[in-house]
């Protein structure tokens, strides 16, 4: 009680931001960030070493270890990467509570949605089946 | 007291700064490109679909993969590729243009016109070179 009476909102704000997440999203997007170079460079080697092949061989590229490894690293770290930036374009720009909320949540559903689909088409790509 | 009007609601608190609006900052590159780094990063953030599909298309079967392709060859699939490959550029460079930055470096007047005209003279040259090797990948344009 006592407490909740002597803060301040600054102290309620602090490190924690409109999205009540702190410095900890801006530190994740500087790490998702510098892995995001040499991954995006190996995206597109492999995109590049993919065009015009058959559906066959493409299959057979993708589901190799290395190249499968490497995509799904790419997705992961930009799929968490692309979460919190949407978020912080959200916050900068949505400012009606509820319409806020809808869009944080939409954000999440989608990058979920993107993660899980695509990592599962690489693991069915490397396993077989 | 005065001073203390200036962001301050009620309560005991410091007056916080104020940043001004959008209209009063003077046009230079380096405020262009920053506009530039957030919409390229909210485009690919729609443009992983294409991605995802891709996968998704690999990972179905023969028919499925046939769509995708068709669809990427056609005029409005390569133009979207472009979009893309040139975004994704964009925004790689514009992001380590953030993490130098990060560092507390390249933030003289100077620098920084310098450092917007690199990411764009630099993302447009790329974007070209990717697509040329990607041609040449190919057996020529088709
Ligand atoms: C498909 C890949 C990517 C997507 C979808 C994506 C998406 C985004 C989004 C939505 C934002 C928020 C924009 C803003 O707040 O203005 C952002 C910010 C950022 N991105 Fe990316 N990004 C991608 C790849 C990369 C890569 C490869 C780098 C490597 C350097 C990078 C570096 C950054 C940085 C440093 C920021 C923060 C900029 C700031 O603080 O204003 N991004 N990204």
């Amino acid at each position: 009680m006592k407490d909740a009476q002597m803060r301040t909102p600054m102290r309620r704000v602090r490190g924690m931001g409109a999205a009540h997440t702190g410095t900890k999203d801006f530190w994740h997007q500087r790490v998702t960030s510098v892995a995001g170079i040499p991954l995006t460079i190996a995206l597109i080697v492999i995109a590049i070493a993919l065009l015009g092949r058959s559906h066959a061989a493409a299959v057979q590229i993708l589901g190799s270890p290395i190249v499968a490894i490497i995509m799904l690293l790419f997705i992961v770290n930009i799929v968490y990467h692309m979460w919190i930036g949407m978020q912080e374009i959200i916050v900068d720009y949505v400012h009606e509570d509820k319409l806020k909320l809808a869009a944080l949540m939409g954000n999440t559903f989608f990058c979920f949605g993107i993660a899980f689909a695509s990592a599962f088409a690489i693991l069915k790509l490397s396993f077989g089946v | 007291m005065a001073e203390l009007e200036a962001g301050a609601t009620k309560g005991p608190q410091r007056p916080r700064p104020l940043s001004p609006h959008l209209q009063i900052y003077k046009m230079s590159l380096t405020f262009v490109m920053s506009g530039f780094h957030r919409v390229t990063g909210f485009v690919l953030y729609f443009g992983i679909l294409l991605l995802a599909w891709w996968l998704i298309a690999a990972a179905s079967g023969p028919n499925a993969y046939a769509n995708f392709e068709w669809f990427m060859g056609s005029l409005i699939g390569r133009l979207m590729l472009l979009g893309y490959t040139w975004g994704l550029i964009h925004h790689s460079l514009g992001g380590i243009r953030h993490l130098i930055w990060d560092t507390s470096r390249g933030l003289e007047h100077a620098e920084r016109e310098l450092l917007a005209l690199a990411t764009i003279v630099g993302s447009i040259s790329l974007t070209l070179v990717v697509w040329v090797i990607g041609y040449l990948a190919m057996g020529g344009p088709r």
